[in-house]
């Protein structure tokens, strides 16, 4: 439709003021303040790349090995990751229920209510249910664990089971939410004649599973990989700033929390900008990775 | 010939029943794993009517007690006597009522902000022919990957220059345009015949009259379910109001339970009790608009 400009500009208008204020001119804003020193209270001082080299530059030390100018932030970028691996058991899992729900039974309504409810509730609250459900002598795992026989680790309080504690928290909060919901679909849209075949030519449901299911549903696999890929680099705040604070010794630190950590309880504001900057490019660098390597997998 | 429809008979009752012992299988599981789902909830639930004081623990023995004897987590799930009066002195010790007053305030005036200033640029993004139109829509879309730590800062600078922290303004103000929300409005918009828009416009409908009285009015369900997404977005976000806000009467729900944190670390019946509260209202609107987010995930999702 044509129509005077300034009628486009009034519907255009209000979203757009709101948008460069508060969204594009804070992303230019940022990348120049990641090439800046300050600390809110004096003058910001340019310093080149210097925020980059302090947090991912490599120097020789004295013994003329080469070390990392800042192995924590590594160590960060290692906690974001390893986070992640949650990703393809949340995937699975997902691909699962929803090929069992994918049929008439008795309360299907009811089952997916069950399952879709730990995926919408949300924020403090259910990181503090889940503070208490890893508390290590009357917490809710550790005293199933014992039902098992199995003395329970002391998980938040622990450098090594603190990350898979916060993968179960994950999985448990969006195994049965919206990753089901789009796998449902998905196999909802698989033409039934070709298990007919499969199942006149005798395939096992494994192999029926294998040889069907996952190819038909790899598009929506490979969308929620890149969401998840794409909300894993930048998460890990809120479970991190209510459950643990980024310990036991940083164990549980990730990306977004070092830089929540670096700008605002320290007020490095360029090393955190700078910090924000890369975890940007990585994303981009991951997805488009991915793009690349996983659009030839995907069968359409 | 009756021998052979016997052998047909006894061959189709054997898969029947396998059929029915398959999906009496399939029952069982799905039933147990919704069960081991929804158990850590029930756990709140049981632990915030529990009570932590040793006068009342003394009467009614270890079961109302968080640290039991045994560890059943059956038997210990729900206490003896339920201690309603947790949910009370919530709100007595801190200004619960204030923080989820905050909540609603902040979440719903977003949420009607980005209805109004998402539904109207979506409209002009699918329907107005202007100069430099596109390529605006790909600065939107771009912006879509940048991660929230990037903007947090500038925006916390330009908010506290303009002496605008610690306000309502700061909480609300930045959370009312979404470039999301005007990407999924445009393409449920695109999808909108255009015909009963130019018939409309043949009866003398300007562009704000067909806005008001044809696109909105279609666009219900799509509407619907970015309030339900953007109202649960914020009623969880912590990072934001944790930078922008340090005075009691400003905070949210997140925040106020932080505090509770600190003023109760181990009362953790206490604790539950306000985290159910504070997560009710999500199970609540789930419920209620249900529909709304199956249709609002295919929407912001993949086709088939």
């Amino acid at each position: 439709m044509k129509v005077k400009s300034w009628i486009a500009l009034v519907f255009l208008g209000p979203n757009l003021l709101g948008f460069l204020a508060f969204t594009l001119l804070p992303i230019v804003a940022s990348l120049v303040l990641a090439f800046y020193s300050w600390d809110l209270f004096s003058p910001p001082k340019f310093v080149g790349l210097q925020n980059f080299v302090d947090l991912i530059g490599w120097r020789i030390n004295e013994s003329g090995s080469l070390e990392a100018v800042n192995p924590r932030f590594w160590y960060y970028i290692y906690n974001t990751l390893f986070l992640m691996i949650g990703l393809p058991f949340a995937i699975f899992g997902s691909l699962f229920l929803a090929c069992l729900l994918n049929r008439r039974l008795l309360g299907r309504n009811l089952f997916r209510l069950l399952y879709f409810i730990p995926s919408i509730v949300g924020g403090v609250g259910v990181y503090l249910l889940w503070k208490w459900i890893f508390q290590p002598d009357y917490g809710l795992i550790n005293s199933v664990l014992w039902y098992l026989g199995l003395d329970g680790p002391r998980w938040l309080e622990s450098t090594f089971w603190v990350k898979p504690a916060l993968m179960l928290m994950n999985f448990w909060g969006s195994v049965g939410g919206m990753n089901v919901v789009l796998y449902l679909a998905a196999l909802q849209n698989i033409n039934p004649e070709l298990y007919e075949a499969a199942e006149v030519d005798g395939a096992p449901p494994w192999l029926q599973f294998w040889k069907i299911t996952w190819p038909m549903v790899s598009p929506t696999t490979f969308f929620i990989l890149i969401m998840g890929i794409i909300s894993g680099f930048q998460g890990g705040f809120d479970a991190a700033y209510v459950m643990t604070r980024g310990g036991p010794a940083g164990a549980s630190t990730t990306l977004s929390y070092y830089i929540y950590e670096t700008g605002f309880q320290f007020f490095y504001m360029g090393r955190a900008s700078a910090a924000s900057w890369l975890l940007f490019l990585m994303v981009m660098a991951f997805t488009w990775l991915n793009w690349k390597t996983g659009a030839n997998r995907v069968h359409y | 010939m009756y021998k052979e429809r016997r052998i047909a008979d006894i061959r189709d009752v054997r898969t029947r029943t396998l059929e029915i012992s398959k999906r009496t299988t399939i029952w069982l599981l799905l039933l147990l794993l919704g069960i081991s789902m929804i158990y850590p909830l029930l756990w709140m639930v049981g632990t915030s009517v529990k009570t932590i004081d040793p006068i009342l623990l003394a009467e009614e023995g270890a079961r109302s007690s968080i640290f039991p004897e045994g560890r059943d987590i059956l038997k210990n799930l729900f206490p003896e006597r339920w201690h309603w009066e947790n949910f009370i002195e919530v709100f007595r010790e801190v200004p619960f009522g204030r923080y989820f007053f905050n909540s609603v305030l902040i979440s719903g005036v977003v949420t009607i902000g980005q209805l109004i200033t998402c539904s109207m640029s979506a409209y002009a993004f699918s329907r107005f022919s202007f100069g430099g139109r596109d390529k605006l829509f790909f600065c939107y879309l771009g912006t879509l990957m940048v991660p929230v730590t990037v903007t947090l800062i500038p925006t916390f600078i330009l908010l506290s220059w303009m002496g605008l922290i610690d306000t309502y303004f700061a909480l609300i103000m930045p959370g009312m345009f979404s470039a999301y929300g005007t990407f999924m409005l445009r393409q449920f918009f695109m999808g909108i015949p255009k015909d009963l828009e130019e018939a409309a416009g043949i009866d003398g409908c300007g562009p704000f009259r067909i806005f008001w009285h044809v696109i909105l009015p279609l666009s219900k369900t799509a509407l619907a379910t970015l309030a339900i997404f953007c109202f649960l977005a914020n009623w969880q976000s912590l990072l934001g109001p944790l930078v922008k806000v340090n005075s009691d009467e400003l905070k949210p729900l997140t925040l106020g339970l932080l505090n509770f944190v600190d003023l109760n670390s181990a009362n953790w019946p206490l604790l539950m009790a306000s985290s159910l509260i504070s997560i009710l209202p999500l199970i609540v609107l789930f419920l209620l608009g249900q529909r709304y987010f199956v249709s609002g995930i295919r929407l912001g999702g993949v086709k088939g």
